[in-house]
Parts: C-alpha cells; sequence; structure tokens
C-alpha cells in the first residue's frame, strides 16, 4: 500500500480528532478578522476558549451560500488583501456571485489535497495527465493542474470542449490519465469509437478522475467497459477550494474526505441536528487549514452519509457515500451549477409566456439533458415564424445565464400540472 | 374582403385535436375550413366557423391559446391555371403568401390566404376585380 502522506492518511482517529481541535481554534481565530465573522461570533457570542472537545463544534454557527453571496466579494477575507494571491467566483448572474479567496499557501495546500487524491487512485508522476475542465474561474481547470504539478504529472491542460482534439491529445502524447466529467466521458468514448479508435486497444489512458456531475454506480462501470480504464469519483466544491475535498480510493466504495482540511458533520436539514453515520443528511463542512477565507460550518445542500466502518486500503480519514441529491433544488448539469430561479427570471421577461414552467433533467444518450416546457400566455400569435424566434431568443437567454443550452417546448396554456401549495418546477429523471 | 380565422396553437400532444374539436362541436360551431401545419415541436390549427367570435370567446374559456386573425377569401374558377393566374397578380405586386388553403363547391374554388402585406393584397384585389366571398356569405354556402 502506497500513501501520499502515510502519517495523516493513516493517523489513528484520537490523534486525528486531537489535531482537528487544534486546527479548528486556530481557524477560528482567524475567523475573527474578516468582517462577517467578527459580526456573526460576537452575535452569537462566540469565543474560541468555548471550543474545548469537536462535540463544541455545534456551538458555533452555520455559514451558507447566502452569506456568501451578500458579503461578497470580500466580506469573509481573513488576512489583507495584498496576501491574497488568488480569487476563484462562481459564474452565475443571478444575485451576487460567490468569491473564494486563497493566499499562496493556502493554494500550497489545496495543491497537495489534489495530488493527495490522485496518489492515491494510483496516479504517479510517470503518468501523462489530461485535465479536461475548463479553466478559469471554474475550479475543476486549475485544481487539478497544481495538483497534477505537485504530484510531478506531466500534465495536459487541455480544457474543455472539443472532442477530436482531446483525442488527438490522448493519442500524440500518450496521456494516461484523464480527469473529466462523466457524461463527457462516455461521448468521448463515442466519438473515438465512430473514429474507429478503440480506446482500450489504441490509447495508453489506465485511470480516470470522474466528478462535477452526480453518476451512477452503473456509469461509472459503464466508463471504465468503454473506455479500458478505472474511473474514480472524486468530489469538490468551489467554496470548498475545488476538486480534492474527498475522492474514492482503489477499493472505490465511498469517498474518503481529508480530515486534516475539513471537519464533516452530516446533519438533518430540517432540524439542523446531527444524524448518526449511515443516515442520509446534508454535508456541512469547516475549513480548518485555510487562512484566506476559512468557512465554519458551511450548508453545502449536498446530501450523503459518512459510511460506517474502516476502508480496507487503511486511510482512517471518513467516507462519504455517492451523493444522493441536493437539499435545495440546485441541479448540476455537465459540471454547471443551476438554480431553478435562474431559469424562471428568464422565462418571466418574456410577456408570450405563462407563468408555469416545468424543467425536466433527463439522461439522453448518456449525456444529462434537460428540457425546459413552458406554457404561453394569452397573446398569442398566428405565426410559426414569430414563434419559432420567440423559441430560439428564450434559449439565446437562457445559454448566457445558464451557460448549456437547454431545449425548450411552448406548451398550451393550462397544459402542465396545476402548481398547488408548493410549486415543483423540477422533474429530475437522471439515475442517481 | 376580409374573413376572420380562427387560429389555436396545438402541442404535439396525442388527443390534443380531437379534444378542440369537441369542445367546438359541442357548442354547436360549424367548421366550413381548416388545415393543420406543424413543426417537430407545435402545430397550429387553423378554421373558418360560423360564428368565430363566439369560437374564439369559447376556447379561451376553457384554456387553449386561440386568436382571430384576418384571412382574404378569393372564389376562382375551379380549372386549370385559375390558381396559376391569381397568384401571379401576387408576385406581380411583391406580395408574398404566408400561408394558403382551399376547398371547392360547386365548380368554384375559394382561397383563403394570407400574405405579408393585406393593404397591398385588398389593392391587388380591387385593381383586378378579383372575385372574394364575405364572411356572411361564407358561412351561409
Amino acid at each position: 500500500m502506497e500513501y501520499w502522506q502515510e502519517e495523516i492518511e493513516t493517523m489513528s482517529r484520537d490523534r486525528l480528532e486531537a489535531l482537528q481541535l487544534s486546527q479548528l481554534k486556530q481557524t477560528l481565530t482567524a475567523a475573527k478578522n474578516s468582517p462577517f465573522y467578527a459580526k456573526v461570533f460576537a452575535e452569537k457570542g462566540v469565543s474560541v476558549d468555548d471550543i474545548k472537545s469537536s462535540n463544541d463544534l455545534q456551538k458555533l454557527p452555520f455559514t451558507t451560500k447566502d452569506d456568501l453571496r451578500d458579503n461578497y466579494p470580500y466580506g469573509l477575507a481573513c488576512i489583507p488583501l495584498k496576501d491574497c494571491v488568488r480569487l476563484h467566483s462562481s459564474s452565475g448572474t443571478t444575485g451576487n456571485p460567490t468569491v473564494v479567496l486563497h493566499s499562496a499557501k493556502d493554494l500550497e495546500a489545496w495543491a497537495n489535497q489534489v495530488a493527495r487524491c490522485m496518489y492515491m487512485v494510483g496516479i504517479r508522476n510517470t503518468d501523462i495527465f489530461q485535465n479536461t475542465s475548463g479553466y478559469g474561474m471554474f475550479t475543476g481547470g486549475l485544481g487539478f493542474q497544481y495538483g497534477a504539478e505537485k504530484l510531478g504529472c506531466l500534465t495536459v491542460p487541455a480544457a474543455a470542449g472539443n472532442s477530436k482534439r482531446q483525442i488527438k491529445f490522448i493519442t500524440d502524447f500518450g496521456t494516461t490519465c484523464l480527469h473529466i466529467i462523466p457524461s463527457y466521458a462516455t461521448r468521448l468514448a463515442e466519438v473515438m469509437y465512430a473514429e474507429g479508435i478503440d480506446p482500450c486497444r489504441d490509447t495508453k489512458l489506465h485511470t480516470i478522475c470522474i466528478g462535477a456531475e452526480p453518476h451512477s454506480e452503473e456509469q461509472r462501470q459503464r466508463i471504465e467497459q468503454l473506455l479500458g480504464v478505472k474511473a474514480y469519483n472524486c468530489f469538490g466544491m468551489s467554496e470548498m477550494n475545488g476538486p480534492g475535498v474527498a475522492f474514492e480510493c482503489k477499493e472505490q466504495n465511498g469517498l474518503h474526505i481529508w480530515e486534516d482540511y475539513t471537519i464533516v458533520e452530516i446533519i438533518n436539514p430540517e432540524t439542523l441536528e446531527p444524524v448518526p453515520d449511515g443516515v442520509i443528511g446534508e454535508l456541512v463542512l469547516t475549513t480548518i487549514n485555510r487562512e484566506a477565507m476559512p468557512l465554519v460550518r458551511y450548508r453545502t445542500r449536498d446530501l450523503t452519509c459518512i459510511l460506517p466502518g474502516v476502508c480496507k486500503c487503511g486511510r482512517t480519514h471518513k467516507r462519504l457515500a455517492r451523493f444522493k441529491g441536493r437539499s435545495d433544488d440546485m441541479l448540476i448539469i455537465k459540471g454547471v451549477n443551476i438554480f431553478p430561479i435562474q431559469i424562471e427570471k428568464i422565462l418571466m421577461q418574456f410577456g408570450e409566456l405563462g407563468s408555469n414552467y416545468l424543467i425536466t433533467v433527463e439522461t439522453v444518450d448518456n449525456s444529462d439533458e434537460m428540457l425546459i416546457e413552458v406554457e404561453l400566455s394569452d397573446l398569442f400569435t398566428d405565426d410559426y415564424s414569430v414563434l419559432q424566434s420567440l423559441t430560439k431568443n428564450i434559449v439565446h437567454q437562457l445559454k448566457d445565464e445558464l451557460l448549456i443550452t437547454p431545449r425548450l417546448k411552448l406548451v398550451g396554456k393550462g397544459s402542465l400540472p396545476v402548481q398547488e401549495g408548493k410549486a415543483v418546477r423540477v422533474k429530475d429523471l437522471r439515475k442517481l | 374582403m376580409t374573413i376572420n380565422q380562427i387560429s389555436v396553437f396545438l402541442e404535439n400532444k396525442y388527443g390534443k385535436l380531437s379534444e378542440i374539436l369537441a369542445l367546438l362541436g359541442k357548442e354547436n360551431i360549424r367548421i366550413i375550413a381548416a388545415t393543420v401545419a406543424d413543426t417537430s415541436e407545435f402545430g397550429i390549427l387553423r378554421i373558418i366557423v360560423n360564428d368565430a367570435n363566439k369560437a374564439c370567446r369559447l376556447l379561451k374559456e376553457n384554456n387553449v391559446n386561440a386568436n382571430l386573425t384576418d384571412v382574404l377569401a378569393i372564389i376562382t374558377e375551379s380549372a386549370a391555371g385559375t390558381f396559376a393566374a391569381t397568384f401571379a397578380l401576387f408576385t406581380k405586386a411583391g406580395i408574398s403568401i404566408e400561408y394558403m388553403y382551399c376547398f371547392s363547391v360547386r365548380e368554384k374554388s375559394i382561397l383563403i390566404l394570407r400574405t405579408n402585406n393585406k393593404e397591398s393584397a385588398l389593392e391587388v384585389i380591387r385593381r383586378h376585380n378579383l372575385e372574394y366571398i364575405t364572411e356572411n356569405d361564407l358561412i351561409n354556402l
């Protein structure tokens, strides 16, 4: 068994928890330097001295995505901006985006976190690693780039899209490992077969990291067969740096969450009380080694559970189960986070449309597709071209907002289910 | 010269057309002419009926997207070359036809059509003395 940092990865639970407690205290002390936490801690009467054991974590207030939005852009900065070297921001245009700041030390720690994950699944400095994530604000790009470089891989920053170019890189450069979203992995495999390339025979691919999009065990196995690789589920979120938060080991049975980086809690999203291991709840994370912008009890809204028992790989860090969905209405499609409200805001700008709409997400040919059905209002036209250009115009605006292109279907008034009480706007038919 | 046509938005959905036709039938609306055009996502049903205002109101009350459009109704002899001769006049006047449907009654053909320029089309009809039918006459055919 080989580890990137054996001492930390296999540390006894007692020692790990002691480490967490001391780092938590440091984090809380640092957090007070931000305008946001200074105010929150004062209001809630939080004192670092009250934190004597890991159970005391529950005395601390939660942090939400809205807190990040409301304190955009620098309200959570705990160190002067001159000591920050990078920021990542979410892409949405609905309301304020979120910003995460990093110091040089934070970036170094993040790179190490990603390198640890990659090493865990057998990627070595002899590998050629191609990253198909978008670079720029999307953390899957630079996050994996720095991690792979830290590990010593020859990295190919191919970035997103252009399947033929991706395939040319894979075959010409002898790429052995990929970071790729699962729906794109199947797509890429299909393009390879269509081009007469058998990835099992004609490429050197052996390991891929798939994440940024919910996917099922069946989809993983399919990808493994199609590409002739081992595929490992990775979890990250921009608020927690990005990729590297939790990652499967070779056992492919749960994602180890690095507890020297974050304290993990699972809570009941209604009562906000902790739930036992094995019970599904909302993932709540506290960063304990970030200096520019620590987050305390951040409500991720992702639903999962902690797998009971120890992992055969020897790592002591807890394992998260495959993600089961969200405790809010956010959809993750092709690695893009989408809130139905973003769609609603666009639709409501069109007088030709009524107010009833339905979003359906399903897997079509191994790719996640979004269909938006929207009712017409009374302003009906007899003219086809008007209806067609209306459709085109709406799709165009949706694409600008969402960064993916949905299919739009105009439907007659009264043809969508009448909404009673809490409106059900989203049907997610993907198998998870 | 112009008559009222009802246009109805039709979802591509099994039974939708039947549903709308049944609604009209139940309320004693007689359909004189009808056409359905479709795209991959939706269709438009266009009908001439014996009481356009009532029918349109009825549809709207039943939550159907419908509206009234005025279209031209021209009469030609039901003979070879008559359509060609009529349309040549519109073409010559720079008018495009957006859609057209027709039916024949006793050696006469009735052309229902919508152009891109109603005023110019009416001018062509007047200038060339084309035969047309009023809504009242159409209903009493």
